[in-house]
C-alpha cells in the first residue's frame, strides 16, 4: 500500500469545499431569471378533490403561475411508477394504483402534491399557495397496514381490492411446516419493525430550468442516480426525450435511500419551467420532507423457528405484512421481496425456509428502501428470535449462534442467496472479545449496586450488497440492470479524470476512487479527479445505493483501468523498444523490468496525444471505458454487541458500549469504512431508542418535524469500537462487499436484545423510548 | 421592507429585505454566503449557526433586520485566509464530516464551544453541548473526536501566544 493507494488512511480531497463554506448543493444554485415554487398539498389522508379554485392566488404579488394535475395530464406527463414487477403466488402482477404527480381527482396522503405556485420570491410563493382554495370531500382513511387488509376498511386504489398490492412467497412451505411439526422446540414472536424517517439533513430540492431555443431541459436534483432519473423522466414520465434532458445531482446532503427516487416535485418543476417561461426552484421545508420523502421499514410479521434435540436450527417460518404507503415508490416492491426474504437464512444454516409477504395500500408516505432496505428487517427479526430462542433453550445467545453458523463456503442457502465467503466465528470471537462479553456479569452486578438495570445483546447479521447482476435481477422482476460504467481518461500532461455512474452524497468518492487509481499507476491523488452526477459529463450510470459504489462502481473503474494499463504498457513499450511483458508501472514511471530504463507516466501520456511516435496501427490518446456487471452479490457480515445501562426510575437507557465487528472484504479507505459503520449504527440505534413515526388514526402526521420525531443528537450517542475482518470478495476484481449498509442493519436487535435482557422480558416495541422502557419495568412489577 | 447593514466576515455589507426575512435567508440569498445552510423549519438542526458579535446564533431564529449593526462571522469567513481554522483542519484530519451539509453549523458551533471553555473540553460536555446541532451521517463519533482534537490544538496555540507575549 502506498501512502495514498488502497488501504491507506486518506484524509478526504473533498472536504476542503464543505468545511470552508463552498459545497455546491442544490439550494445553493442560482440560474439568471430563477423563480421559486411552493407546493399546495392536501391536508387529508385520503379525500376526493372536488374543486380546485386558483384565482385569488393567480392574483397574489409576484404570482407567475399556478398549476394544476389536470393541466399536467392535458400535457401528457405521466404517472409515476414502481420500476420491479412483483408476481404473487397465484401468478397475478402485483396491483399498482395511478400515482399523477399532481393529484386531480383525489388526494390518498397527507402531502400529496397538489397544485403548484411560482412566484418571484420563496415568500409570495408561499403566500400564494395559502390562497388556493381546494374543497375536498373526506373519506375514512387507514394508516396501519394489518387493518388496512380488513373488509371494512376504506379502498384506497380501485386496481387494488382490499388494499392488497401483492401476496407473494418464497421458500418450500411443504419442508418448512414439516420442520416446525416435528421440532424439538419451536420459538414463536411477532416482529414489528418501526416505519422511519430517512431524514438526510439536506432537504430535497428541484430546479427546473427548460431552454426555449433549444427546446432542452436542465434538472438540478438531490439524487442519488441522475441517470436514473434522466431514464425514468424521459421513458416513462414524458418530461422530455433523453437527449434533450440533462441531469445534475451536484453536492447532495446525504441520501440513506431517500433521494434514489423520482418525485413528483422535480418532474413537475421541469414542466412547470416549459410552462412559465422561467427557471423553476423548489427546496423542501422540513415537514414536507417529513410528508413526502418515501419513508422507511414499516413490517409486522409473524415468526416460527424450529430447533432440533440439539438445538440446531431445522426450518424458518416467516410471515410479513409490509405497509407500502398511498403509492408505489420506484423500488417499493423489491424491498420486501428480493431484499428482505432473500436474506432470512441469516448468517445461519437453515434447510428450510418459507417467507409469506403481502404488502398493502395505507393513507401514510410511500414507503421504500431506507439505509439496509429489507435486510434491516430480515435480521432484526432473526436476531430477536434467535435471541428468544437462546433464553428458552436456557443456552448462551453466543454459542447457539455459533453452532447454526454457516461454515463453508460457497453456501446456498434455501432463499436465491449464494453465499461466496465469509467467516461468522471470527466476527462473533472479535466482538465478544472487543466487550469483554465475559467480564459481563461483574458489571451488571456492579450496576445493581448503582440501582440500575445492565443488559447485554448481540446481533450477528449479513446483507446482502453490490447490487447486482443485471440478468439475475431482470429475472427477478427488475426494470433496469444493475451494472455501473467508469470513464478513465489520461489527459496529454498524465493526470487523470475517472467519470463514474456512481454517485457520492457523503461516501468520499473524490477520495476512495482517487486512490484506487494511485495505487494502479503510482501518481497522486491530487492528479486524479472524479467526476459524477451529470448527465452530460457520464454517459451512463445506475448510482449510489444498496452499498454498490464499491464493488460495482469501482469495479468498474478497475476493468477500465486494466485498459488504460495495457494501452500504457503496449506505448511504453514501444517508446523503450522493449517487449510489453516486460513493462511494470512503479512509483509514476513505466519501467522495463530488471532495468534501469524506464518513462515517466507523463511523457507515455503525452507520447499517447502527440502520436508522433506510436505503434504501427495504435490509435491516438488514452481513455477506455468499462461497464461492468457483477456476477453475483456480495456478503458483508459481522457481529455487534450492546450494552445498556438502564435507570428503573426514568426508564432512560443509556448505551454504556457499543462494539461493532465487520467483515467488508478488502478495504479501500479504513477511515471512510469506520466512518460509514458510525453512521449506520447512530441510525440503528436511533430506530431501537427514538426514532417513531406516528399517524393518528385520521392520517395525520404527529411527528413531522424535529420536535415531535427524535433524531439521534450526540448525547443520546456512545462512542462506538470498531473492528474489521477480512474475506476478501471473490466475486470482484476488489475484493469488496461493501460498508455503507451495515451498521443500520446489524445494530437494531443488538440494542433490543440488551434492554429485554437488562428488564427480564421477552419483547419491547421499538423505539424503546423512556416511557415505554418504564412501562415493561412496571409490569414486570405486577 | 428594511434596509439592513452590518458587517459580515469584516466587510461592512448593506441591503434591502422583507421585514418577515430570516438572517439565514439575508445571507444566503442577499449576499450569496451559501455556505450557511437550511436543515429544518424550528431551530432544532443547527444547520444555520453563526457567530453574531461573537457568539454562536442560530441564524434561523434572527430576522434579518435584527442583525442590522452586528458584526457576524459565517463559514466562509472562519479560515484565515489559505490557512485552516484549526477546527476545520481538525474536521477533515479526523473525518468528521461525510455529506458536508450540517457541517458549517458544526463547525460554527465547535468553535464557539471551544472559545467558551479556555479551560479544555471531555468527551461529555462536548456531546452535551452539540444537543443543538443534528448530523445523520457520521453518528458524531468522529465529529467530537475532532472537536476535542481542536480544542488542544487551540490551547497549545494560546498556550504559545502567551509565552511569546510574555
Amino acid at each position: 500500500m502506498g501512502i495514498e493507494g488502497v488501504g491507506a488512511r486518506v484524509a478526504r480531497k473533498e472536504d476542503k469545499r464543505f468545511i470552508t463554506g463552498a459545497g455546491r448543493y442544490v439550494d445553493d444554485m442560482v440560474v439568471p431569471g430563477m423563480k421559486h415554487a411552493a407546493f399546495v398539498r392536501s391536508p387529508h389522508a385520503h379525500a376526493e378533490i372536488k374543486k380546485i379554485d386558483v384565482k385569488k392566488a393567480q392574483a397574489m404579488p409576484g404570482v407567475i403561475g399556478v398549476l394544476t394535475g389536470k393541466e399536467l395530464k392535458a400535457d401528457g406527463i405521466g404517472n409515476l411508477i414502481c420500476g420491479w414487477m412483483i408476481h404473487s403466488k397465484d401468478g397475478s402482477p402485483m396491483k399498482m394504483g395511478a400515482w399523477s404527480p399532481l393529484a386531480f381527482d383525489r388526494v390518498r396522503y397527507v402531502g400529496d402534491a397538489v397544485v403548484i405556485v411560482v412566484a418571484e420570491t420563496k415568500g409570495q410563493a408561499r403566500d400564494a399557495a395559502e390562497a388556493v382554495d381546494i374543497t375536498y370531500k373526506e373519506l375514512k382513511a387507514v394508516v396501519d397496514a394489518p387493518k388496512a387488509l380488513e373488509r371494512s376498511a376504506p379502498q384506497i386504489h380501485p386496481e387494488a381490492d382490499n388494499n392488497l398490492i401483492f401476496d407473494w412467497e418464497l421458500g418450500d412451505s411443504t419442508a418448512t411446516n414439516a420442520a416446525i411439526k416435528a421440532a424439538a422446540h419451536v420459538t414463536r414472536m411477532k416482529i414489528v419493525n418501526n416505519r422511519l424517517v430517512p431524514n438526510a439533513m439536506e432537504p430535497r430540492a428541484a430546479l427546473g430550468y427548460y431552454d426555449k431555443a433549444e427546446d432542452h431541459y436542465t434538472c438540478w436534483t438531490t439524487s442519488q442516480n441522475p441517470h436514473l432519473a434522466r431514464l425514468v423522466m424521459s421513458a416513462f414520465y414524458n418530461v422530455a426525450p433523453e437527449n434533450k434532458l440533462r441531469v445534475i445531482a451536484p453536492d447532495v446532503g446525504g441520501g440513506f435511500g431517500s433521494k434514489i427516487y423520482i418525485y413528483p416535485e422535480e418532474i413537475i418543476c421541469l414542466w412547470a419551467s416549459k410552462k412559465t417561461g422561467v427557471p423553476v426552484k423548489w427546496v423542501a421545508d422540513r415537514t414536507e420532507s417529513f410528508l413526502t420523502d418515501a419513508h422507511g421499514r414499516d413490517h409486522v410479521s409473524t415468526v416460527e423457528m424450529a430447533f432440533d434435540k440439539d438445538h440446531r436450527i431445522t426450518g424458518l417460518k416467516v410471515d410479513t405484512i409490509a405497509n407500502l404507503g398511498a403509492y408505489m415508490s420506484l423500488f417499493s416492491s423489491c424491498v420486501p421481496t428480493y431484499l428482505y426474504a432473500t436474506l432470512l437464512s441469516g448468517q445461519y444454516d437453515i434447510p428450510a425456509i418459507h417467507a409469506n409477504v403481502r404488502a398493502v395500500y395505507t393513507n401514510t408516505a410511500p414507503v421504500d428502501a431506507y439505509r439496509g432496505a429489507g435486510r434491516p428487517e430480515a435480521t432484526y427479526l432473526l436476531e430477536r428470535t434467535m435471541e428468544t430462542a437462546a433464553r428458552e433453550l436456557g443456552v448462551s445467545p453466543a454459542e447457539l449462534r455459533r453452532k447454526n453458523f454457516i461454515t463453508s463456503f460457497p453456501h446456498q442457502t434455501p432463499v436465491i442467496m449464494n453465499y461466496d465467503a465469509g467467516d461468522y466465528a471470527a466476527s462473533l470471537d472479535a466482538a465478544m472479545a472487543a466487550s469483554d462479553y465475559a467480564g459481563f456479569a461483574k458489571r451488571k452486578a456492579a450496576a445493581a449496586d448503582r440501582g440500575k438495570l445492565r443488559g447485554i445483546g448481540m446481533s450477528s447479521y449479513i446483507e446482502a450488497c453490490g447490487l447486482a447482476p443485471s440478468a439475475a435481477v431482470g429475472s427477478l422482476g427488475a426494470g433496469v440492470g444493475l451494472w455501473e460504467s467508469a470513464e478513465v481518461r489520461v489527459n496529454a500532461v498524465g493526470t487523470i479524470e475517472v467519470l463514474t455512474g456512481s454517485h457520492s452524497h457523503g461516501q468520499g468518492h473524490e477520495t476512495t476512487f482517487a486512490q484506487l487509481v494511485s495505487q494502479r499507476f503510482g501518481v497522486p491523488i491530487d492528479s486524479v479527479s472524479i467526476v459524477h452526477g451529470d448527465t452530460d459529463k457520464v454517459q451512463m450510470g445506475m448510482g449510489s445505493y444498496g452499498s454498490r459504489s464499491g464493488a460495482v462502481g469501482m469495479s468498474a473503474v478497475a476493468k477500465a483501468l486494466d485498459k488504460v494499463e495495457a494501452k500504457a504498457k503496449k506505448i511504453a513499450a514501444h517508446l523503450l523498444e522493449a517487449d510489453e511483458g516486460d513493462i511494470v508501472i512503479e512509483n509514476g514511471a513505466l519501467k522495463v523490468t530488471g532495468t534501469d530504463k524506464s518513462v515517466p507516466w507523463f511523457q507515455m501520456a503525452l507520447a499517447a496525444y502527440t502520436a508522433h511516435n506510436l505503434p504501427g496501427g495504435m490509435e491516438p490518446g488514452l481513455k477506455e471505458t468499462s461497464f461492468y456487471d457483477p456476477s453475483n452479490f456480495t456478503f458483508p457480515a459481522g457481529c455487534y454487541v450492546c450494552e445498556v445501562e438502564i435507570d428503573p426510575e426514568t426508564g432512560v437507557t443509556e448505551i454504556v458500549q457499543f462494539v461493532a465487528a465487520d467483515d467488508f472484504g478488502n478495504i479501500i479507505n479504513p477511515m471512510i469504512v469506520e466512518g460509514q459503520v458510525h453512521g449506520g449504527v447512530a441510525q440503528g440505534i436511533g430506530q431501537a431508542l427514538l426514532e417513531g413515526t406516528r399517524y393518528d388514526a385520521s392520517g395525520q402526521l404527529l411527528t413531522a418535524s424535529y420536535m415531535d420525531y427524535t433524531m439521534p443528537r450526540a448525547d443520546d450517542l456512545p462512542s462506538f469500537k470498531v473492528s474489521t475482518s477480512n474475506t476478501p470478495c471473490p466475486g470482484n476484481p476488489l475484493g469488496i462487499k461493501g460498508c455503507g449498509e451495515a451498521g443500520a442493519i446489524g445494530s437494531p436487535p443488538a440494542v433490543i436484545n440488551a434492554i429485554t435482557d437488562a428488564i427480564g422480558i421477552t419483547d419491547i416495541a421499538m423505539p424503546a423510548s423512556p416511557s415505554t422502557v418504564w412501562a415493561a419495568i412496571r409490569a414486570t412489577k405486577h | 421592507m428594511s434596509d439592513i447593514s452590518l458587517t459580515v466576515n469584516g466587510k461592512r455589507v448593506s441591503g434591502t429585505a422583507e421585514d418577515r426575512t430570516l438572517l439565514v435567508h439575508f445571507l444566503r440569498e442577499n449576499l450569496g454566503l451559501t455556505g450557511t445552510h437550511v436543515g429544518c423549519d424550528t431551530s432544532q438542526c443547527g444547520a444555520c449557526v453563526i457567530h453574531v458579535d461573537g457568539k454562536a446564533v442560530k441564524s434561523c431564529t434572527m430576522l434579518a433586520v435584527q442583525a442590522s449593526g452586528s458584526n457576524v462571522v459565517t463559514i466562509e469567513g472562519l479560515a484565515d485566509g489559505a490557512d485552516l481554522h484549526p477546527v476545520q483542519a481538525a474536521f477533515k484530519e479526523h473525518h468528521g464530516l461525510q455529506c458536508g451539509f450540517c457541517t458549517p453549523g458544526m463547525i460554527m458551533a465547535a468553535t464557539d464551544m471551544i472559545n467558551r471553555h479556555p479551560e479544555g473540553l471531555d468527551e461529555a460536555t462536548v456531546r452535551a453541548e452539540l444537543e443543538g446541532n443534528i448530523c445523520r451521517c457520521t453518528g458524531y463519533h468522529n465529529i467530537v473526536k475532532a472537536i476535542l482534537a481542536a480544542s488542544e490544538t487551540m490551547a497549545k496555540g494560546a498556550r504559545r501566544k502567551a509565552k511569546q507575549a510574555a
